[in-house]
């Protein structure tokens, strides 16, 4: 007999069902606004906290739904937005800095769809509010400056090597260097080819010497000028209290920022534009610190703490500052303990030499600066920024400094790397500029959503209503598939960790909704077709389908490659029209050829069928 | 009682209309063409670069006031507009070199507020001239490559005539779409771009239904010409091309009236492309393999393989 389905397509149709809506089902339950508090720099949160926050939130009488941990990350879920806000201030002040507090959105997932890892679709910044930055760094200046610091290196290099340049220059992308003497190119060519391994050498006529950086040296330089920026902005980004920032690399020069749930953009790109340096100094060993503490500082000098609140008397002579460092990184010595390796410029190795030549066996200190906005403005309406200076490290120098040195005894891996981190985000860096930015206020976010789900209803509905009238029973067993597919497209969305629904993937799943009846309407036809050329019912669904698989695959395949090609080149929110057209498109095949076979069959199959309701 | 929106007995001399419809599609290429040299398109902000301020007012706004605040901020080229409703106002300001250019938004969100307090800012976009550049190259570049990509695909499972028939009218469909956009000057931004690719898409799709069956029937059908193969084809697929056009146009009002004034222009582009992506998979794509001498030899399958025997039925 034609037309049964086999048990494993029953099970197949049924498994795939169960399993997209049960990852759809954390759509339905909302958000509950919340406040997340996340370890900081120095501290780290554990369940210890609650109970302070408890009481705290308790005596300003303010009403939270529930408080829970994991991850190092404590989350108050509240009643509403009013409260949300009150709740960080007050959190805010009370943990002070040692804590990040943020505002958020947390999905309101019950327990038992959390443990099978279900969660809500990620909602674009179109949709949920929020800023998107792109900035650029300036590769430009990133590259004069390693032009500038091989220049003041050849210099001093020669010079102390004897061999007597007459100029060294900077022309277009190469360094020329001049001498007098044919045999002192010989000379310097020879040393400067075995000391600059990342460097290229050539000779332009018998006086003039040409060098390049390799390829190699090129990208290394773009691709530090990038990283370090994005090292500086994950930090700032923290300041703002935005509980899921993303800062991201995209292609080779720009960095991509989102910050969902900000709204005072200006105070954003104040912080993210504000600059922090650093500063090697002596330690002051004739002062007391214990006099500095109580307010006898003595001249000449400045009482800072480190971070553990201790207390350090420094010499007010900056011995170095930060925008000599050209890299800093972490790793261990020969006898596996933690060091951190820096390089500074030319300038700043002679610098660093000058001063530590008479200071042997004395303690140096390392000095973070950095620029905090304040939550006030001044006069001219920007923000107030307040220096802060940290001491992060006390080493003893132990020999005449050069272009690059080490940092030994610390403690352990973690903190070289936080040292490291932190020289890094204290030196120089390439200038980086927003090339783009787009902010969507939160009320706009909430319209959009809004519109987004009634053209979806109303585009589902008036579609619904076609099917039914126009294909009768089969009409029917349409539309089911239909309401599936539109199911598993959200189960599919959730489950995917990258896709985020914005308001041009609404139109991609309206579209689909229109596009995904097709597939039905071929099979139908066909049938229909059948039964005129005088097949029986069952032939004729059997026939029906069989017949106009190919077609639909071909057309499908053909919508899939320019979905594919929108995903390649498109960004943000177009790329989320494109994912949920591709998802559509798969979700449709297998509905509108699958789900409704089975239901086909088992309506009409197997069984003396007269006529066909089609 | 059974609807069905066309009863045909007779097959339908479709290709007897060709060398109007060849004429008709030349004029309104011509036309489009023509349009976009001289008035060229709308570009909009994800391409031009600028900044776009979108602010509501609760009670209501007064363009004219917008205008005269912003020229009196420093903002005279400043473009004032209704969005979407009476409340919602657009403003639009060119790139410019004397002010921090990331800074323009806030600038003007600032100076709206002094006027009058209750304004809201709804949202800011910023677009640097680099990233204009960019979009307008890629862009250009994924419609080409999604082109390429469909000519290789229909060249595989089908033939080159019908490849080229069905990339003549994808081009077909995006230049009118594009002469569409031109003559009323719609905005055309990212969104119309990626509906310009849907519709390639859409139009695809029913070209490629139309192309399928041509091909059946040239393997099924003994007798006849190849233009009476391809109008039985175009009758037999008659049905269903307007159903489908038609519950996507129905979809594509929803998204029209419902959807918000972000998403007119795809909206509209969406649904100019499906009226000609219909038209054209019917007149273009057939005309072009006809005139290409596409013949029964070239159809008849090269071993026994059957399409689709390679798949399982489902």
């Amino acid at each position: 007999m034609l037309n049964q389905t086999p048990i494993w397509k029953y099970i197949l149709v049924v498994f795939v069902m169960a399993l997209c809506a049960l990852y759809a089902m954390p759509n339905i339950y909302g958000e509950d606004p919340a406040v997340q508090i996340s370890s900081g720099r120095n501290a780290t949160v554990t369940e210890q906290l609650i109970p302070g926050i408890q009481s705290s939130l308790d005596s300003a009488s303010i009403v939270y739904k529930g408080i829970e941990y994991n991850d190092e990350r404590i989350l108050v879920r509240l009643n509403d937005n009013d409260t949300q806000l009150k709740a960080r201030e007050l959190l805010d002040s009370q943990l002070g800095e040692e804590y990040f507090v943020a505002m958020n959105l947390a999905p309101d997932t019950p327990d038992w769809l959390k443990a099978i890892n279900a969660a809500p679709m990620k909602l674009g910044l179109d949709l949920r509010g929020g800023v998107h930055f792109l900035m650029e760094v300036d590769m430009k200046s990133a590259i004069d400056k390693a032009f500038e610091d091989a220049i003041g290196d050849f210099r001093t290099q020669l010079r102390e090597e004897k061999i007597y340049y007459r100029t060294v220059r900077q022309a277009g992308d190469n360094i020329e260097i001049t001498f007098r003497a044919p045999e002192m190119l010989e000379k310097a060519q020879f040393y400067l080819r075995n000391n600059y391994r990342n460097m290229e050498f050539n000779e332009r006529d018998d006086l003039t010497l040409r060098a390049l950086f390799t390829e190699t040296r090129l990208a290394e330089i773009r691709d530090y000028a990038v990283k370090q920026n994005i090292t500086i902005i994950r930090n700032r980004v923290n300041q703002l209290g935005v509980a899921e920032p993303l800062v991201q690399k995209q292609g080779g020069e720009r960095i991509v920022v989102q910050l969902p749930g900000i709204q005072d953009t200006a105070k954003a790109k104040e912080i993210l534009n504000a600059t922090a340096t650093l500063e090697f100094r002596l330690i002051d060993q004739n002062g007391d610190v214990r006099d500095a503490v109580n307010g006898r500082v003595p001249a000449r000098s400045q009482l800072l703490y480190d971070r553990n609140g201790q207390p350090v008397l420094l010499r007010n002579d900056i011995m170095l500052t930060g925008n000599h460092i050209i890299d800093a990184n972490s790793s261990t010595d020969e006898n596996g303990f933690p060091q951190v390796n820096i390089s500074l410029d030319s300038k700043g190795g002679s610098k660093m030499s000058n001063a530590t030549k008479d200071n042997i066996g004395k303690p140096m200190a390392t000095v973070f600066i950095e620029f905090k906005a304040t939550d006030e403005r001044g006069p001219d309406g920007r923000l107030v920024f307040e220096k802060q200076e940290e001491v992060i490290n006390v080493a003893t120098i132990q020999a005449r400094l050069g272009n690059s040195f080490r940092i030994t005894g610390i403690d352990n891996p973690k903190e070289a790397r936080d040292l490291s981190l932190l020289l890094r985000a204290g030196a120089l860096i390439a200038p980086i500029q927003i090339v783009e930015e787009r902010t969507v206020g939160p009320s706009l976010g909430a319209e959009n959503i809004k519109q987004g789900m009634l053209a979806i209803q109303y585009g589902l509905a008036a579609v619904l209503l076609f099917m039914l009238v126009y294909y009768r029973a089969f009409g029917f067993v349409a539309n089911i598939a239909l309401l599936t597919n539109v199911i598993m497209i959200a189960g599919i969305m959730s489950m995917i960790p990258g896709a985020t629904l914005t308001l041009p993937g609404m139109a991609g799943i309206v579209l689909t909704v229109g596009m995904a009846v097709d597939a039905n309407v071929l099979i139908f036809e066909r049938i229909r077709e059948e039964i005129r050329e005088g097949r029986s019912p069952q032939q004729a669904i059997h026939f029906g389908y069989d017949n106009a698989f190919s077609t639909i695959l071909d057309a499908n395949i053909t919508t899939f490659i320019a979905g594919m090609i929108l995903f390649a080149v498109g960004t943000g929110p177009i790329k989320g029209f494109s994912i949920t057209l591709m998802i559509g498109i798969i979700t449709s095949m297998f509905t509108a050829i699958i789900v409704t076979r089975v239901l086909v069959n088992l309506i009409w199959g197997g069984k003396r069928v007269k006529s066909l309701a089609i | 009682m059974k609807f069905q929106i066309l009863k045909l007995k007779e097959t339908v001399d479709f290709m007897k209309l060709r060398f109007p419809a060849l004429v008709l599609s030349t004029i309104l290429i011509l036309g489009s063409i023509g349009s976009l040299a001289v008035n060229q398109l709308n570009w909009g902000l994800d391409f031009t670069g600028g900044t776009e301020i979108q602010v509501s007012y609760p009670s209501g706004a007064n363009l004219e006031k917008v205008r005269q605040d912003l020229a009196g901020a420093n903002f005279p080229d400043a473009i004032v507009q209704n969005f979407g409703s009476s409340q919602d106002v657009l403003i639009r300001i060119a790139i410019r070199d004397d002010l921090p250019k990331e800074k323009i938004g806030d600038f003007v969100v600032e100076a709206l507020k002094a006027q009058d307090s209750s304004v809201q800012m709804e949202s800011i976009s910023f677009v640097g001239p680099s990233i204009g550049e960019e979009l307008t190259e890629q862009g250009g570049l994924a419609m080409l490559v999604a082109l390429i990509c469909i000519l290789i695909y229909v060249a595989m499972r089908f033939e080159y005539r019908f490849a080229l028939g069905s990339v003549s009218a994808l081009l077909h469909d995006v230049i009118l779409t594009l002469g569409l956009f031109s003559v009323l000057q719609l905005e055309f931004d990212l969104t119309v771009l990626a509906a310009l690719l849907a519709v390639i898409g859409y139009s695809l799709n029913d070209t490629i239904v139309v192309s399928d069956r041509i091909r059946e029937n040239f393997r099924k059908v003994r007798k006849g010409t190849p233009i009476e193969i391809i109008n039985i084809s175009l009758t037999q697929t008659l049905n269903r091309t307007i159903v489908t056009s038609l519950t996507t146009i129905l979809v594509l009002l929803a998204l029209f009236f419902k959807g918000g004034a972000l998403i007119h222009g795809f909206a509209t582009a969406l649904l100019f492309g499906v009226v000609i992506g219909t038209y054209s998979s019917v007149y273009i794509a057939s005309s072009v393999a006809l005139a290409l001498g596409i013949s029964k030899e070239d159809l008849m399958p090269p071993e026994v393989e059957k399409e689709g025997e390679d798949l399982e039925p489902l």
